[in-house]
């Protein structure tokens, strides 16, 4: 105390010029190994005091080559690799992929296997959301929201093991279809959890969306106008909190979303507290979708009649040589393509996951790339962050919604 | 307006420029010659039938052995306003892996771009930022070419070591209580 009122009565003593302090900017570096940053991304920041001048973003610690992988791959075996995308909602991906690859082997799966792969995505989206809820709200300092979050994660998960038998890396979507019809049980259980789920929300909504600490951190945080936001190629969430309606599943409709009733919540204001509220809006859009479509559930196959592009089942398999001479050239070679190329977005949670495909008409992809949303989203931090303060970086990265394994493939 | 008309209007507007139209699937590719791609990309953002405000992605394509020109680079743009997609495609000869960067148009090809030299060797001109993005500075050769190998030989990163030393160095760094 002392020591401080000598400091200013000096200053005091002192003409304006020499008051100034001389000050020197910190370059600090946040991660890779940072609790806030959601995986492995590092930035560079350039500070001068608490705020932001400069931001780098240095992405690519999680690069496994996926999409050069899967040029070495036939197209059914690649389907595993996306899992790997976005791990935190595989169902998603697989979907995106398999509806990719029936565009480009033009096949279509049959109604009862577009509604069961419409429920489960909208239940990855949902587990998805959750995980994002939970961190973004612990990182600015909240703990319960984080535990409420992952009990109802956990029901997910274990609908997917009924389901499949995986938990996280799930690859149950199949090219033509999905791997096994569903059970009773699993739709029992499922509609459960969809009538209780309005209930949780309820839970979190009560916890932070008026709370005054979090509109105090989010509100007029990280503002980005809807032109901008196009501009830099922004989807999903992200950019519906700017307030523009884009969203795949309206506006290039798969699978059954054009059989099914859903609103798309969209923003105004463009910044973290928007993004939030598009996204919690977006959950019990995702409830609303599976309960419609454990509702008008079809009866019929679940894989699509073209044996020269999907997998024979077990038993005619065993039962018929043909079938077991197909399963053979599809394992061995993969299917016979048609020479062309098929560009097919999906709207998984994080935003828009595109799959291009160059088929030169052997049954490996000649090139596969995925457009992923995180990658595009780490792209505009920058633009988010600076000029803000360093507080406010945490904040941004939870609200755009990224996940590492996406972003460096 | 349909994705066959697009392409007509590029073709009516820049007739030199576009090589090739084709349809698969009901989605339309411009095989384009690259230099006046930045041109092209300003038109088809600012022209208001068209108004292709939406840069889905850029990548890189290597035709090792089967075509002429070894790469292309493959834009696909959307329209938010009108809903319509095309693919535009420049063709990018290995002698001269150089084309001119849109990021003046689209902010957001800054990103796809650095991705599209890191993996390919693509340059791109008037980039602001034309580093690699993946794979680490110093990584030779780019790994999604036709004749990179899948599986790389068996010694490690060059930059491993200098790593490793570092990584000692800041172990053997004695820490101390304040007060001690």
């Amino acid at each position: 105390m002392n020591g401080t009122s000598q400091v200013s009565k000096d200053m005091e003593n002192q003409g304006p010029a020499e008051r100034t302090f001389e000050t020197k900017d910190l370059t600090i570096s946040m991660g890779p190994q940072h609790p806030a940053t959601h995986g492995v991304l590092r930035l560079v920041l350039d500070l001068d005091g608490e705020t932001v001048k400069r931001c780098t973003p240095y992405v690519g610690y999680l690069h496994r080559g996926i999409e050069k992988l899967g040029e070495n791959r036939t197209y059914l075996a690649a389907l595993p690799l996306t899992d790997r995308l976005d791990y935190i909602s595989s169902m998603n991906n697989n979907v995106g992929y398999v509806n990719a690859v029936e565009k480009l082997f033009g096949i279509e799966a049959p109604e009862r296997a577009q509604f069961i792969r419409t429920m489960v995505a909208e239940m990855g989206r949902i587990s998805s959301h959750i995980i994002w809820l939970g961190t973004h709200v612990l990182d600015i300092g909240a703990t319960t929201p984080f535990l409420y979050a992952f009990r109802e994660r956990e029901r997910i998960m274990d609908l997917f093991e009924v389901l499949c038998g995986a938990r996280l890396t799930v690859s149950y979507p199949r090219i033509g279809g999905v791997r096994n019809d569903i059970s009773q049980e699993f739709l029992d259980e499922l509609y459960d959890f969809v009538l209780d789920f309005p209930s949780k929300m309820d839970d979190y909504e009560t916890l932070v969306t008026e709370n005054r600490i979090w509109k105090d951190r989010t509100v007029g945080i990280g503002v980005i106008s809807a032109e901008e936001a196009i501009n830099w190629g922004l989807t999903g969430g992200t950019l519906r909190g700017s307030g523009v309606d884009y969203d795949v599943r309206k506006y290039a409709p798969y699978d059954a979303y054009s059989k099914v009733e859903f609103d798309v919540p969209v923003g105004s204001n463009g910044d973290c507290y928007d993004r939030y509220v598009v996204r919690m809006q977006e959950m019990r859009q995702a409830n609303r979708i599976i309960r419609q479509c454990i509702e008008k559930l079809p009866t019929g196959p679940v894989m699509a009649d073209a044996p020269k592009f999907t997998l024979p089942s077990k038993e005619m398999i065993l039962k018929d040589m043909e079938h077991l001479i197909h399963q053979f050239v599809l394992i061995t070679k993969g299917p016979a393509v048609p020479a062309g190329e098929v560009y097919m977005g999906s709207e998984v949670p994080k935003g828009e996951l595109g799959f291009y495909f160059v088929s030169d008409g052997t049954g490996r992809p000649y090139r596969m790339r995925v457009r992923a949303p995180s990658f595009v989203h780490a792209s505009v931090l920058p633009r988010l962050c600076e000029g803000g303060l360093v507080a406010d970086v945490i904040a941004n990265i939870g609200t755009i919604d990224i996940v590492l394994g996406e972003c460096d493939r | 307006m349909e994705p066959l008309e697009i392409a007509e209007n590029i073709k009516e507007k820049f007739p030199e420029e576009v090589l090739d139209i084709r349809e698969f699937r009901g989605q339309v590719s411009v095989t384009l010659k690259k230099d006046r791609i930045l041109e092209i990309c300003r038109y088809l953002h600012d022209s208001p039938d068209l108004f292709f405000d939406y840069l889905v992605d850029v990548c890189g394509v290597d035709h090792l052995g089967r075509k002429e020109k070894r790469f292309e680079v493959v834009y696909h743009i959307y329209s938010l306003k009108h809903r319509h997609l095309i693919r535009l495609k420049a063709e990018v000869p290995e002698e001269d892996a150089a084309i001119n960067s849109v990021t003046s148009v689209w902010k957001g090809a800054n990103w796809h771009e650095r991705e599209a030299f890191d993996l390919y060797g693509i340059t791109f001109r008037g980039h602001p930022d034309p580093r690699r993005i993946l794979m680490p500075e110093d990584w030779e050769g780019h790994p999604l070419r036709k004749d990179y190998p899948v599986k790389g030989p068996e010694k490690e990163w060059s930059g491993f070591q200098d790593v490793l030393d570092r990584a000692k160095r800041f172990h053997e760094f004695e820490w101390h209580e304040p007060g001690e």
